[in-house]
């Protein structure tokens, strides 16, 4: 009814009303200042400035960038074949990691949350360490070294399954599922976490309804009470899932090097980063990056009509 | 009521078998071995001496601790122009600025954009989203220019500011806060309590899985700074940016490589243990007033 009423009146009686809404709500917007002054200073700003570079040819000597329209994304799609593989090499890697981490965050979340808190602790601690260790790579280049002191290949060779070294991180064969099997060990990271602290946040007084009104198990438990509950977190994982599983290139780029050998995992962000960071062609890499960002909006949207019931 | 009694005197809650509760942690004490065995190896290579760090096949523990390569860090460290400490000093005053500056400022916007109505509201929500998926490789780019033309290149501030304002906090708090019921803000306000107090002494007490969650990332991101091209200065540089200087080498530096690892690796560990202990407190207190 209200607006309905609104919708009637003048704009001018619209406006001054809209300014009497923030006069009352003066202690939010104070409140909010100082997070959005630096939000806005450091991360809107440069954002909105980086955005038209994606139409310009641009080297970072030569000012001003010069407008070549939609050339990029043209040359991008119609003559980058190795974009066109990179797609791929994304569009795999992110099948193979989002999913299974965020089953496995999830699982793992409520799996701890049955043990006493001391124990929850420690085995948090355990699955979320690798996310802490950020100069952990050259422990898996130990690991999956490609001579037979490497501990992956000395191990294969004692049980006598092969009988030469693998060379794991340089044989285009081996290069996307090992470096999937490390980023899923990164990958109990900040949705993971979220998802911990969404378990704690629960109210005990729902599960002695719960055990009341006679759920019997720990799956009735987490399927009537727990997940209902979890909503938001659930969507907050999702979202960090996203992200992680689209951008992962600093696994890849620090395990098999860049570019990796027949480019078998070159994913678009190791591609963006070359065009970005060594080839200093911002213009071209700002479309790579624009069409990343609108592959991970969809999926984005995807996910959120889907869990769109625990969405406020 | 007799079943209610006696889940109270068991301290169990519904439908546990304990049989159940074993299994669980079989499950976990297994997957969990397989999480940490390249964590063990990091730290079982940064003391193994280095004659037995080539064997074959290679040994996943050592009996002859050293502290060689630690010294050996150290050593170089401390070779460089600027002492060692002030690379100490630089990591934590940015560390403790950005954590406590970023667990206070989105702790309070989250509340707002959780829990109040204003307008412009949806539209600040739609932009965190937004942010958090946007990654672009250009954007260090623009973020130098806007520093330039704040005159903040090479001072503490460019390294503490951009990763106070995380979205990434932000929206965990704001999704946190969103089932905080409506009811508590409005009996609060009736009672007369402004905002203020009603986001710190009512809704984050109650928030604390989640601030000591954000605190964590906090902590993480702000300890892993390196400033990149934002300072050039030795004297503004952190700790990471000189360890992973002196660890950049070849395999047979490796021992150095680990405890330049082991040395970045422990801070965020001890303060993640810190942080949870907070938040197990909390769930024993809660438990005990029901």
């Amino acid at each position: 009814m209200e607006a309905h009423q609104i919708g009637l009146k003048s704009k001018k009686e619209r406006r001054r009303q809209l300014w009497r809404q923030v006069r009352q709500n003066r202690d939010v917007y104070l409140m909010m200042l100082p997070f959005m002054v630096l939000f806005f200073v450091f991360t809107v700003i440069p954002v909105v400035m980086s955005l038209p570079i994606g139409l310009t040819d641009f080297d970072m000597a030569k000012f001003p960038p010069k407008f070549v329209g939609l050339s990029n994304f043209y040359n991008l799609f119609l003559n980058d074949s190795i974009f066109i593989h990179s797609i791929r090499v994304t569009l795999i890697f992110a099948v193979f990691t989002g999913p299974i981490s965020y089953i496995l965050s999830f699982l793992l979340a409520w799996l701890i949350n049955e043990m006493r808190p001391v124990l929850r602790v420690i085995f948090t601690l355990i699955f979320y360490a690798p996310s802490m260790a950020s100069g952990v790579y050259a422990v898996w280049q130990l690991i999956f070294s490609g001579d037979s002191y490497g501990i992956a290949n000395s191990a294969l060779m004692n049980l006598g399954i092969t009988t030469s070294a693998i060379q794991w991180l340089t044989d285009s064969n081996y290069i996307l599922p090992v470096v999937i099997l490390v980023q899923l060990w990164v990958s109990m990271g900040a949705g993971f976490l979220a998802m911990r602290a969404g378990f704690q946040n629960i109210d005990r007084s729902m599960y002695e309804a719960g055990a009341i009104e006679g759920i019997r198990n720990r799956f009735q438990e987490l399927i009537y009470i727990t997940i209902p509950c979890m909503g938001p977190s659930l969507m907050f994982a999702a979202v960090m899932q996203i992200v992680s599983a689209f951008t992962a290139d600093i696994v890849a780029r620090n395990l098999v090097g860049f570019p990796s050998t027949d480019y078998a995992a070159h994913t678009i962000m190791t591609h963006a980063f070359d065009y970005g960071w060594v080839r200093f062609e911002m213009g071209y890499a700002s479309a790579i990056c624009m069409v990343l960002f609108v592959v991970m909006y969809l999926c984005n949207r995807l996910i959120s009509k889907v869990l769109g019931k625990y969405m406020d | 009521m007799d079943q209610q009694k006696r889940l109270k005197a068991s301290n169990r809650p519904a439908g546990r078998k304990i049989g159940g509760t074993v299994l669980i942690f079989l499950f976990l004490l297994v997957l969990g071995g397989f999480m940490v065995l390249p964590i063990w190896l990091m730290l079982v290579n940064s003391v193994k001496p280095v004659n037995e760090m080539f064997l074959f096949p290679p040994k996943w523990y050592t009996l002859n601790p050293t502290f060689d390569h630690f010294r050996d860090t150290y050593r170089v460290l401390s070779a460089m122009w600027i002492p060692f400490s002030r690379y100490v000093f630089n990591s934590i005053l940015v560390t403790v600025a950005v954590t406590v500056a970023q667990c206070v400022f989105s702790s309070m916007a989250a509340f707002c954009l959780a829990k109040c109505r204003f307008p412009g509201r949806k539209f600040i929500n739609g932009i965190i989203v937004l942010s958090l998926l946007y990654n672009s490789n250009v954007i260090y780019l623009m973020q130098y220019m806007v520093m330039a033309k704040l005159h903040l290149i090479n001072t503490y501030a460019a390294l503490i500011l951009p990763t106070v304002a995380s979205t990434m906090g932000l929206y965990l708090m704001r999704q946190s806060m969103a089932s905080v019921p409506d009811a508590m803000i409005e009996a609060a306000k009736v009672d007369g309590a402004s905002l203020f107090a009603i986001c710190w002494r009512i809704v984050i007490p109650n928030q604390k899985p989640a601030l000591m969650t954000m605190a964590i990332f906090a902590f993480q991101s702000a300890w892993n700074i390196t400033g990149g091209s934002l300072v050039y200065d030795e004297a503004y540089k952190t700790l990471p940016t000189v360890i992973q200087q002196a660890a950049a080498a070849g395999i047979s530096r490796q021992g150095v490589t680990m405890a330049a690892a082991v040395i970045l690796f422990l801070p965020p560990v001890l303060f993640f243990i810190l942080a949870q202990s907070q938040v197990m407190e909390t769930m024993a207190h809660s438990g005990i007033k029901d």
